[in-house]
């Protein structure tokens, strides 16, 4: 079966201006998203508590409600159902910090009588461990991103090191805006779900670029656009195959991975679409407008091989003595 | 067929994979197995904050118990002797006792004395709080392990975080009455204290303010059955749990639980001096800031053992004596973090994350096949391979299977798929372009493990960075990942190129691209 057989290069770079209306708009909108409705922390971020509880039919809400106004430790409690009717989440931004007075005891007594449940999950995160998780979290973003950089430096140069790195903030944006518009509580998995989507993007990217730079040493033709068409149509099977496949797993994920897992595969699922279309669309235009010079490409390259061949030739007089 | 190194070294990875990986996946009795995480198995994830400020207070009031002692037992005349968080202070009645004070003070490591005329000024080193506090630290996680391992748990994690954090995490917690067992029997401080009960104002405890008692240098203090009933006593203590050396349950006369404990030797003589001056007034035996009982001085008490009375059921009685054996917590302990999770709300997790993974795993392979053919199996091959090293990694370095772990071997699924795609789609392109099936295999490689490499090292390094800087769930999901990519290289690159080696002259002979590729050359 062959969906994607390459006949002749796609005009992708003549559509980079839609794209590149369609990327800042989504950008902009995402950044709007997040200042005016923010990210909600969940309580690995924020701190707080949240107790999970499972009845053994439909939980009764509103007498759980009445039942923990009578104890000011559920001061601002708000109860939501978690994947089934019979399964509820109590969160509270408070938290107890002494090890005897466990909020987990206090439920159980609280809904007494309110029927037949069982408490499956008490999560208390204090406000300093929140606090630091935030940054080691935002911390481990930024080392990512810097050592991601380093490495496409010095392997590539320089303008694909900041085009991959301008593609992973689009993509990353728009995820972090999705998340925002649907409201998701940011939690750990939702970190370890955005640094998945980077690795991912950064995945896709890099096979382009790869195709990208192999096509540069190779040809003759000097029209980066070319290049870059050719590039990218070649590797369109294999982006797109990718993507589906990892589509497919995130997607079972999604659909049967359960409510705990729901944030995490709802980011993936986001980002594996987004990664999808700015490994074609966003990343190799902007090595375009940076002014990517095939021909000062070349001589870079020719000046290295020169280089080398003459340390080569330093190297192999020294070892026979004749210096 | 000819053999190649690249078969060899997949096949025995493949053995390998399977070998390591069967016990955690039969469930076998023998061999090393995944731990799965908390979030799996179900426990109680604890992140402890250590009151270190607490540590140095009561390093404080331990010296000042040791000069009330010494000055007595010297005859000498104190006036005035307090402390409070940082300073002990005193003054001396006799300026010829200065000397001997001085002298013994000499061998009280950690303090600056400060004496004007017969005035004394103590006060901890700045090295000594660090050391104080750091020995709190490293006290606490002592002692908590020591705990917890009497307490019957199959391997408790005690660990430090950081200066002053105590990770504790403890699998195979099934009921609400023993993590809250567990949870008493961590915090409890099990700080012993005897102090002598001020007989001079005992009876108008009940009409004194604690700034009174301060006024005479005591202390109020609840009875720990009934709070109704206070007791006066001195805020010096005659002796602190330090000096304990053993701690069991016993029965009394009338069968009744109680903890018999001993003293090492310094303690026997402060308790023998004591009891000795002060027969005919009571002793209060007082654990956590509460007194347990105040027994009658009947007699001067040698050997330096004592009996901790209350009414308490035979399993606190057993706990409590495991606390004081355990040692007291220098300072006190407090949640940070609390994580529970019941055993069946893991047990569901397992179920809907292998759902997910079976089904996208069936749903690639399927796809694989489907488009393209041989190859397509060749990459499965490579894929399973793949999942059983993960596993067998994993097995091999104990590591914890969590949550966020599975996600990442259904997501490294997704993306192991991804080197083979590379591959087989650089194979065709060459095939199309005429080249010899010799020359499209081994040219289709060269160019696609350069593209490989490059983009898996780069979400290596995101992966290890994750795993420096991210915090247990995190840390899980970064190892599945990191694993996941070093075996889709050996599986992917090494392995399926040793497959295509193997079974070159066939694809050679049959000519049928189509069968082997899934592509038709179009001419």
């Amino acid at each position: 079966m062959e969906f994607f057989k390459y006949t002749r290069a796609f005009n992708f770079m003549g559509k980079s201006k839609i794209a590149l209306i369609l990327s800042v708009f989504m950008v902009l909108a995402s950044f709007v998203i997040l200042m005016t409705k923010g990210l909600n922390y969940g309580v690995d971020f924020a701190g707080g508590t949240i107790v999970q509880v499972k009845y053994d039919r439909a939980a009764p809400i509103d007498e759980m409600r009445e039942r923990l106004k009578s104890n000011e430790l559920f001061d601002g409690a708000s109860i939501t159902k978690f994947g089934s009717v019979d399964e509820v989440v109590i969160r509270m931004k408070s938290t107890t910090s002494s090890i005897s007075v466990d909020i987990g005891d206090v439920t159980r007594e609280t809904l007494e009588g309110t029927g037949n449940y069982e408490i499956r999950r008490v999560d208390i995160v204090g406000p300093k461990v929140g606090n630091e998780l935030k940054e080691k979290g935002m911390m481990s973003l930024v080392l990512a991103v810097i050592g991601i950089l380093v490495y496409v430096a010095f392997r590539f140069e320089w303008r694909f090191a900041v085009a991959s790195i301008i593609a992973l903030v689009h993509d990353v944006s728009i995820a972090l805006g999705a998340i925002a518009l649907v409201g998701l509580d940011v939690n750990l998995d939702v970190l370890a779900a955005l640094l998945t989507i980077l690795g991912y993007s950064l995945n896709d990217t890099i096979i382009v670029f790869d195709r990208i730079r192999e096509s540069v040493t190779g040809s003759k033709n000097t029209e980066l656009s070319e290049v870059i068409n050719e590039s990218v149509t070649r590797t369109l099977a294999r982006t797109t195959l990718t993507s589906l496949t990892t589509f497919f797993v995130v997607f079972m994920l999604f659909m049967f991975g359960g409510e705990i897992i729901h944030a995490f595969a709802f980011t993936l699922l986001v980002g594996v679409i987004v990664g999808t279309y700015s490994s074609i669309f966003v990343a190799s235009p902007i090595l375009l407008w940076f002014g990517f010079d095939i021909k000062a490409y070349h001589v870079k390259l020719a000046e290295k091989t020169k280089r080398e061949v003459e340390k080569q030739k330093m190297r192999e007089q020294f070892e026979s003595g004749v210096m | 067929m000819k053999l190649n190194y690249r078969t060899v070294i997949f096949a025995i990875a493949i053995v390998f994979g399977v070998f390591f990986s069967a016990p955690s996946l039969l469930q076998l009795q023998d061999g090393k197995k995944i731990t799965l995480g908390l979030d799996l198995q179900g426990g109680l994830h604890l992140l402890l904050g250590v009151k270190t400020e607490e540590a140095t207070k009561s390093r404080i009031k331990s010296i000042t118990a040791s000069i009330k002692h010494f000055t007595e037992r010297e005859d000498i005349l104190v006036d005035a002797l307090s402390f409070d968080e940082s300073s002990i202070t005193f003054t001396l009645l006799d300026i010829d006792d200065v000397k001997r004070v001085k002298n013994y003070l000499k061998d009280t490591t950690g303090i600056s004395v400060d004496v004007n005329a017969e005035s004394f000024l103590l006060e901890l080193t700045p090295e000594e709080v660090i050391r104080t506090q750091k020995q709190a630290v490293d006290q606490a996680i002592e002692t908590i392990r020591n705990r917890l391992d009497q307490f019957g748990l199959t391997e408790p994690v005690v660990a430090r975080q950081g200066d002053e954090k105590i990770l504790v995490q403890l699998a195979g917690i099934k009921t609400q009455e023993d993590e809250q067992r567990a949870r008493e029997l961590i915090s409890r401080a099990a700080k012993l204290e005897l102090m002598a009960v001020d007989e001079d104002r005992a009876a108008r405890v009940q009409n004194m303010s604690h700034a009174d008692a301060a006024a005479y240098g005591d202390i109020i203090l609840d009875d720990v059955k009934n709070p109704a009933i206070k007791y006066l006593v001195r805020e010096i203590p005659i002796l602190d749990g330090g000096m304990l050396t053993d701690a069991s349950m016993g029965f009394d006369q009338n069968n009744r639980p109680l903890i018999n404990f001993k003293l090492n030797a310094e303690g026997a003589e402060i308790f023998g001096d004591f009891t000795g001056k002060n027969v005919g007034k009571r002793l209060a035996v007082v654990l956590d800031g509460k007194v347990y009982s105040a027994p009658n001085i009947n007699e001067r008490i040698g050997g330096g053992s004592g009996q901790i009375s209350g009414s308490y059921t035979v399993e606190e009685a057993k706990d409590l004596a495991i606390a004081l054996r355990s040692g007291a917590l220098l300072a006190p302990i407090y949640v940070m973090e609390k994580r529970s999770v019941g055993p069946s709300l893991g047990a569901d997790s397992i179920e809907a994350s292998m759902v997910a993974l079976i089904g996208g795993f069936v749903l690639v392979i399927l796809f694989m096949m489907l488009y393209y053919r041989a190859a397509g199996v060749v990459a499965n091959i490579a894929l399973i391979a793949n999942l059983f090293i993960i596993l067998a990694v994993m097995s091999l370095f104990g590591a914890t299977l969590t949550l966020p772990g599975m996600a990442g071997i259904v997501l490294t699924v997704g993306m192991a798929v991804d080197a083979n795609v590379i591959i087989t789609e650089r194979i065709r392109e060459l095939l199309l372009e005429g080249k010899s099936i010799h020359k499209a295999i081994e040219e289709g490689y060269a160019n696609a493990v350069r593209a490989i490499l490059d983009a898996n090292i780069t979400t290596l390094i995101a992966a290890i960075v994750l795993y420096a800087y991210g915090t247990g769930a995190i840390k899980g999901f970064a190892i599945t990942i990191s694993i996941g990519i070093l075996a889709s290289m050996l599986t992917a690159i090494l392995g399926t190129h040793g497959i295509y080696q193997l079974l070159e002259s066939k694809i050679h002979k049959s000519k049928n691209n189509n069968f082997w590729f899934g592509i038709r050359e179009s001419k």
